[in-house]
């Protein structure tokens, strides 16, 4: 069992958590991800490290409540427990050597890009941010991307905060304007990952996307979470989950997110219809 | 007054759910001996004088010694026999091929038209006797001071960890998964191996004083050099199986709608997918084919049954050289699960839309395979299936699980300065079990590849041996 110690509302449906397991906290790295059970009967799920404190033996991690398990998660408050908490799998992000990197994240993928970010930042690299959210109700982690940032480019979908556009706008214009950045970094929803990637091909700036497929067990059992990467199979668990993204077959990896679509909506509904009992 | 032994010519049979109501379940399939048939099967040994059985079992478990306890009527008597040398009777009594071991080379079995003893079916009987009846729960052995950290709880894990606790060891399982039992858990299914029974094994080495801490990956949360220098443990065992799954590499294996065996088993069993309200989804596909022969194939093909669909195993050589044990196949056949033998698959086809963004895309609809044909025999005896020109043709399908072997999990390998591996990711060990690095020994499926659970818990018990030499030797 495993106890959660602190929690927070980031946006309406983004929820920031730190679980004490102090085990996991002594190793994670920014990049590494989590595979948790809320409870006994729960279904194992990945979620990305988006912190740790190693002192007092806390990973934060930061969800969306997308289904049936994170809902459940949202419900569950400080000072209770969560059934399995493994980790840290995969392999951590390379932050070192670097100086100029662009790391650009979208949504709830932008709580997995600030440890990347701060780590480069500590590393040394001038870190140029953008980060881009739906609207300005879901914008998370902004003064936080700040602090790490030497360029920061808040972006939104329909212009409600920040710019209006999506990422992959101000990143062309750097490009464009001749930025060299060593590396750019992309964490968030698979399409916009996939658009970034093609952006950067075009000025052959090498690219590293960060890849959260379905899994169960996430240490290379099941072979669920595979992806195609430079005509290869890949597991996202032990391979992963950060690939070359030029060579990454997004289209795939979007058509398998999607496996268990009409299950997940059922879970969801039935989540919802539990929870809103309660609430009353 | 009875006779001394039973001479009928056939095993006592197994007691079995009717076919036509087990495929719809999920509960055990054999539902075992009764007394009076477990003492009617014991009295079909005749005690040979050359024991060809225990030199056929991986353990030398004391067969015709257990069996004359049987005969007598002396269950516990029997279970304490078959203890001395079997750490898991109730899973070996289930899952052993015994028809490829022990049984194999029962002098009753030998002439034609005769069947050797059940010798599973008595192993079986006996450790669900002691379980049911032995309520007194085992007591630890003073603890001799060392401590021994194992990797793994599957078969070579458990068995490894029992004999050193027995020997006064303190023992710690570090196991990945949220619930211990390895392949016992994940893989062999809930009709083969309830898992209640997986639990009271586990259960009796709690009792005898073995710590499991579920949740470590080592190698990620804590690494074997850390085991050794920040944990303390003066030796560690490696039984981190062979879980990493194989594909074939053809076209098509990435559509949804196809599984690797373990995939579609782990949800299946571990996360217990096949119940109304599980919370991990698994597809229940119409039609499925499972590629391969194996014991797996066999399990995910039974499973997938159970789940509603029309099942095909799809198997490149014929009926004679399918590697799975003859009783998965005849409950298979008689589960009505379709064999497709001298078959081999080329591709998979994916549903004919283009539209990402209809629900239909990107999904299985079909697998082409070709006919083969048994060749010459090979340097190791075994007749290579070739191809026979011309012969391709479809099977629709919207579910297809490839059960092609597994490899040894790479986790360790990448994750441990200094540990040497074979070919195929198979951990470097001796005949003891050692590795290339002192104190850190192997067995099971990390060190052989994918194997049986008798053989994994007999490395582990090999290894267990070493590791105590080890450590006695040392602290001299």
């Amino acid at each position: 069992m495993y106890q959660i110690v602190s929690k927070k509302e980031l946006n309406p449906t983004v929820i920031q958590m730190e679980i004490f397991a102090p085990l996991v906290a002594k190793k994670a790295l920014a990049g590494q991800f989590v595979i948790l059970r809320v409870d006994e009967d729960g279904e194992r799920i990945p979620l990305t490290v988006a912190g740790y404190d190693r002192e007092r033996g806390n990973v934060t991690v930061i969800f969306q409540t997308v289904g049936g398990t994170t809902m459940r998660l949202q419900q569950k408050k400080v000072g209770e427990y969560i059934a399995d908490f493994t980790g840290p799998l995969g392999n951590p992000t390379h932050t070192q050597g670097f100086k100029k990197v662009c790391v650009v994240g979208g949504g709830v993928g932008c709580a997995i890009a600030l440890p990347v970010a701060r780590a480069l930042c500590e590393q040394g690299a001038e870190v140029t941010s953008i980060i881009g959210f739906r609207n300005k109700d879901l914008v998370i982690l902004e003064e936080e991307f700040k602090a790490c940032s030497k360029n920061f480019y808040m972006m939104t979908d329909d212009g409600s905060y920040g710019r209006e556009g999506n990422v992959c706008l101000p990143l062309r214009e750097l490009l464009e304007g001749g930025e060299q950045f060593d590396e750019v970094i992309t964490i968030g929803p698979l399409i916009m990952m996939k658009f970034v990637c093609m952006e950067t091909k075009k000025y052959g700036v090498k690219t590293i996307a960060s890849m959260n497929p379905i899994m169960i067990d996430g240490t290379g059992m099941c072979g669920c979470c595979r992806l195609t990467v430079g005509g290869e199979m890949k597991f996202a668990c032990v391979d992963g989950p950060e690939f070359n993204g030029h060579e990454i077959d997004f289209d795939e990896a979007i058509t398998r997110t999607r496996a268990y679509a009409d299950f997940e909506k059922r879970e969801r509904e039935s989540a919802c219809n539990l929870f809103k009992k309660e609430v009353r | 007054m009875p006779s001394k032994f039973n001479m009928q010519p056939l095993k006592n049979p197994m007691p079995t759910q009717d076919p036509n109501v087990r495929r719809a379940n999920f509960n055990e399939v054999a539902l075992g001996y009764t007394p009076e048939q477990a003492i009617d099967e014991a009295k079909r040994c005749i005690r040979c004088k050359n024991r060809p059985c225990v030199a056929g079992c991986p353990v030398k478990v004391k067969i015709p010694e257990f069996i004359a306890k049987v005969a007598e009527g002396d269950f516990e008597g029997a279970y304490q026999i078959i203890a001395e040398d079997s750490s898991l009777p109730a899973v070996c009594g289930r899952v052993c091929p015994q028809e490829k071991q022990c049984e194999s080379v029962c002098t009753r079995g030998i002439k034609a038209g005769c069947e050797s003893v059940g010798i599973g079916r008595l192993e079986r009987f006996v450790a669900d006797w002691h379980n049911k009846h032995t309520k007194n729960p085992a007591t630890p052995a003073p603890f001799n001071g060392h401590k021994v950290a194992v990797i793994g709880s599957g078969p070579a894990g458990l068995a490894c960890a029992g004999d050193l606790v027995k020997m006064g060891y303190g023992v710690t399982i570090f196991e990945a998964l949220h619930v211990a039992g390895g392949v016992l858990v994940y893989g062999i299914p809930e009709f083969r191996l309830p898992k209640t029974i997986v639990q009271k094994e586990v259960q009796n080495l709690k009792d005898l004083g073995v710590k499991i801490e579920t949740n470590v990956v080592v190698g990620r949360t804590i690494t074997i050099e850390e085991l050794k220098t920040e944990f303390g443990f003066e030796a560690v065992f490696i039984g981190s199986g062979a879980g990493l799954p194989r594909f074939m590499n053809i076209p098509g294996e990435n559509l949804n709608g196809v599984y690797s065996a373990n995939e579609f088993l782990t949800r299946s069993n571990l996360m217990k997918a096949y119940e109304a309200d599980s919370r991990t989804p698994i597809q229940r596909g119409k039609r499925v084919a499972v590629v391969g022969g194996g014991n797996v194939a066999m399990d995910a093909a039974r499973a997938a049954k159970r789940l509603g669909a029309e099942v095909h195993i799809i198997y490149r050589r014929g009926e004679a050289e399918l590697p799975a044990r003859k009783e998965e196949i005849e409950h298979a056949k008689e589960e009505g699960i379709l064999f497709d033998f001298l078959t081999n698959p080329t591709r998979i086809l994916g549903t004919e839309t283009n539209d990402p963004r209809d629900p239909a895309y990107g999904w299985v609809r079909g697998i082409e395979c070709v006919r083969m044909e048994l060749g010459e025999a090979d340097e190791s005896g075994r007749r290579s299936p070739k191809e026979i020109a011309g012969s391709a043709f479809i099977l629709p399908v919207d579910c297809v699980i490839m059960s092609l072997g597994t490899s040894p999990n790479p986790l360790l390998k990448m994750t441990t300065a200094g540990l040497q591996t074979l070919r195929r990711g198979e951990i470097a060990v001796d005949e003891t079990g050692k590795t290339s690095i002192e104190g850190v020994y192997c067995g099971g499926d990390a060190a052989t590849g994918a194997a049986t659970v008798i053989k994994a818990m007999g490395a582990g018990r090999i290894a267990a041996k070493a590791i105590d030499e080890y450590v006695q030797s040392k602290s001299k």
